[in-house]
């Protein structure tokens, strides 16, 4: 077994595990920390399929942003301590075996179909060091460069690369923190607490 | 000779496939003395500095004359204190949170360079991975806060949480404006750029850089919940804040925390501003530079080389720690900021003045270009620099550096040219 | 297991569909929330794996790039709104969100 057979088994493990007891906990922050550990290990897994850049952002954005959102989120909305809205036992089987057979649907479905995998595609090359440093091409390839196959600015017949999307992203994102502060301002309560049944 | 190596994993090349593991094993345990080590000398230099400016002496008894041993002492004393958990608590989750906390700083230490390639992993993304797990530590102590099941640990998870959450936008934004002069996120690359006199250091690059070292400085503080920004353990109002109801060692793991990501963020100051493991005296540096390449390619004493590295590692030990004594140094000097205080510094004022510190070192270079005809105020070997260390590790990248350069002008002009017809 | 495509994408199907029954049965609407990013956590698992064990090349990293980033507002967005619910109902219970049944 090489190391990265050995490191993608460990994080894979790990991935699943803590996405199965996000599905399984009762409370909601301790799902937040499965779920902590369930996107730190595939930032992991990201890492080791020489996406460096894409893991490093999982990281930050994910995990260190959007799970920190949601945990201020938990704490905001929790009417007592470790609130807990349960399921009965029967819809969780339910939802168990409803879950395995699509795990198995999925699974059998992707695994028949037969993906153009070049005979070329060998990234292990750990030995040259040459792993993950996708920085540079990820960089350009925003611009419309993409010099693994030749192309450079201006030559694509596509024009701009990722520069029209990831402009597109970033107003999206400037019209979601207008929206979402003025969704979340705060408001007089529309029932009156001591009425509330 | 063990000095020619250039990596561990070389020296270890005849273990064949099991070099990489041996390698891995060697930087873990070496990164672990050094993350359970700073805290223990950062301890001391609290007590002492603490006690000097209070007017006493701190620590004397532990350890002979200036009670160097006293952390020692205090972690002996940790140790052997019973391990608690409240009876309201969530037990899994209190048990944990030390942990996350521990881990998150740690690993931070991973990409880190401590001289000219020494450094565990030389990610060519290592500013984003190193501020990306950074970020990671607040999610133990909005768990410690939420799982101890007591009112004083959440205020203080949640004052945490929204500190945190406001204070990632300014040190990301802080940290990318050296990195605007630099051209590379690659933290080994950014030291190595700034080699030779002080005034090459990318504190001096341009008057924006200059502010944003103490923005950078300021807002690093903050997230490493000092004072006068520690409002999610104000004694005075939380009694201990996220970690009252933790005791022993588990207490412990949060400071052995708190004081390693201390260090971590000034090593990240002091790589991106300070240079690193560069000396800031030109002809030292030069020599420093001269025998580590010398070493490096066998033409001359690898033991000078290996010796070299280790003068930087001394250089950037003393610079990182310098800013670690400035923070205590705030922490006993400055009284603490209102929670809404805290937030209004953030929020209304360090973001904007971020911003336009961003904004002022893109526009920057254009300004020189246009009335000086080069990049940088000073006519220094910046440039030249850069391109050589490209050139360095050009075999490890796909695209070669005049590739990458020309590329990139290349997409620049047609960006101009683009907004010009428009 | 050898790290493979296939691999890949078996982690990928279970995150997925650990996120599609945690989305169907959590009542909590911050629950739901956490299966949704479940859910887009296991589409950037393929993309990533695509692009380095198929010819796609960085458009699968540039694409998980741009998942993150929108799960990111969605969260923002979505997290408002359960807020927003939280004022009006003080509960933040899904099934309790009925109103407009008629």
């Amino acid at each position: 077994m090489s190391g990265e057979a050995f490191l993608f088994t460990v994080f894979a493990a790990m991935t699943c595990f803590s996405a199965i007891a996000v599905v399984v906990s009762q409370t909601v922050v301790r799902m937040a920390f499965w779920l902590v550990i369930s996107l730190g290990s595939t930032a992991a897994l990201f890492f080791l399929a020489n996406a460096d850049f894409v893991g490093a952002a999982q990281l930050l954005i994910y995990v260190g942003g959007t799970l920190v959102l949601l945990v201020f989120g938990v704490m905001l909305t929790a009417s007592g301590p470790y609130m807990k809205i349960g399921t009965s036992t029967g819809e969780t089987v339910v939802a168990g075996l409803i879950g395995l057979l699509f795990l198995f649907v999925v699974f059998a479905s992707v695994s028949g179909v037969n993906w153009r995998q070049p005979v070329t595609a060998s990234a292990d090359n750990v030995a040259t060091g040459a792993v993950g440093n996708t920085l540079r091409p990820l960089g350009l390839s925003f611009l419309g460069a993409r010099p693994e196959s030749g192309v450079l600015p201006g030559e694509d017949a596509a024009g701009t690369g990722y520069l029209l999307p990831f402009e597109i992203v970033s107003v999206h994102l400037l019209v979601v923190l207008v929206g979402a502060s003025y969704l979340a301002r705060a408001k007089r309560r529309a029932v009156p607490v001591n009425q509330v049944v | 000779m063990m000095f020619a190596a250039q990596s561990i994993a070389e020296f270890f090349s005849f273990l064949g496939g099991w070099q990489y593991v041996v390698a891995a094993v060697i930087h873990a345990v070496l990164l672990v003395h050094v993350f359970a080590l700073s805290p223990f000398a950062f301890i001391w230099l609290e007590r002492k500095v603490s006690g000097r400016i209070q007017d006493r002496l701190g620590p004397t008894r532990v350890g002979g004359l200036f009670g160097w041993l006293q952390s020692l002492a205090d972690g002996i004393k940790l140790v052997q204190k019973e391990d608690l958990c409240p009876q309201a608590a969530d037990s899994m989750l209190f048990r944990s949170a030390p942990y996350v906390v521990c881990v998150a700083s740690f690993a931070a230490f991973m990409v880190l360079p401590f001289s000219h390639g020494w450094v565990a992993v030389a990610a060519d993304c290592g500013l984003f991975i190193i501020l990306a797990i950074l970020s990671l530590e607040v999610f133990g102590i909005i768990m410690a806060g939420y799982s101890s099941g007591s009112k004083w640990s959440l205020f203080g998870g949640m004052r945490e949480a929204a500190q945190m959450v406001s204070y990632e936008i300014p040190l990301a934004i802080c940290a990318l404006v050296p990195i605007v002069a630099a051209g590379s996120l690659n933290l080994g690359e950014i030291g190595g750029m700034q080699r030779g006199w002080f005034g090459y250091w990318f504190l001096f690059h341009d008057p924006f850089t200059f502010v944003a070292f103490f923005v950078y400085f300021v807002v690093a503080t903050a997230s490493c919940k000092r004072a006068p920004f520690d409002l999610a353990e104000a004694e005075s109002e939380l009694v201990g804040g996220f970690h009252t109801e933790y005791s022993g060692m588990r207490w412990s793991y949060f400071f052995m925390g708190e004081y390693a990501s201390m260090f971590a963020v000034c090593g990240i100051a002091s790589i991106l501003f300070l240079g690193g493991w560069n000396t800031g005296i030109g002809p030292i540096d030069d020599a420093l530079y001269a025998a580590r390449n010398a070493g490096a390619d066998g033409t001359g004493s690898p033991a000078l080389g290996y010796l070299a590295n280790v003068l930087g590692v001394f250089v950037f030990v003393s610079k990182a720690s310098f800013g670690v004594f400035v923070q205590v140094w705030l922490r006993w000097t400055l009284p603490r900021l209102r929670i809404d205080q805290v937030m209004t510094t953030c929020l209304k004022y360090l973001v904007p003045i971020s911003c336009f510190l961003f904004l002022g070192a893109i526009l920057w270079p254009l300004a020189l270009v246009t009335t000086l005809g080069r990049t940088t105020w000073t006519s220094g070997p910046l440039g030249e620099l850069v391109a050589e260390e490209v050139r360095e590790n050009q075999v490890t990248r796909s695209l070669s550096a005049a590739d990458v350069g020309g590329v990139a002008v290349r997409a620049a002009e047609g960006v101009v040219e683009k907004e010009l017809v428009r | 297991m050898a790290a493979d495509l296939n691999a890949y994408l078996l982690v990928g199907a279970v995150l997925f569909v650990c996120g599609v029954v945690c989305m169907a049965t959590k009542r909590n609407g911050i629950g739901v929330l956490m299966g949704v990013e479940l859910v887009l956590n296991g589409a950037n698992v393929n993309f990533v794996a695509f692009s380095r064990y198929t010819d796609l090349g960085l458009d699968g990293q540039v694409f998980s790039l741009f998942v993150i980033v929108l799960a990111a507002a969605e969260a923002a967005v979505a997290l408002a709104i359960a807020l927003n619910f939280y004022n009006n109902h003080l509960t933040i219970d899904v099934d309790r969100a009925n109103k407009l049944k008629g």
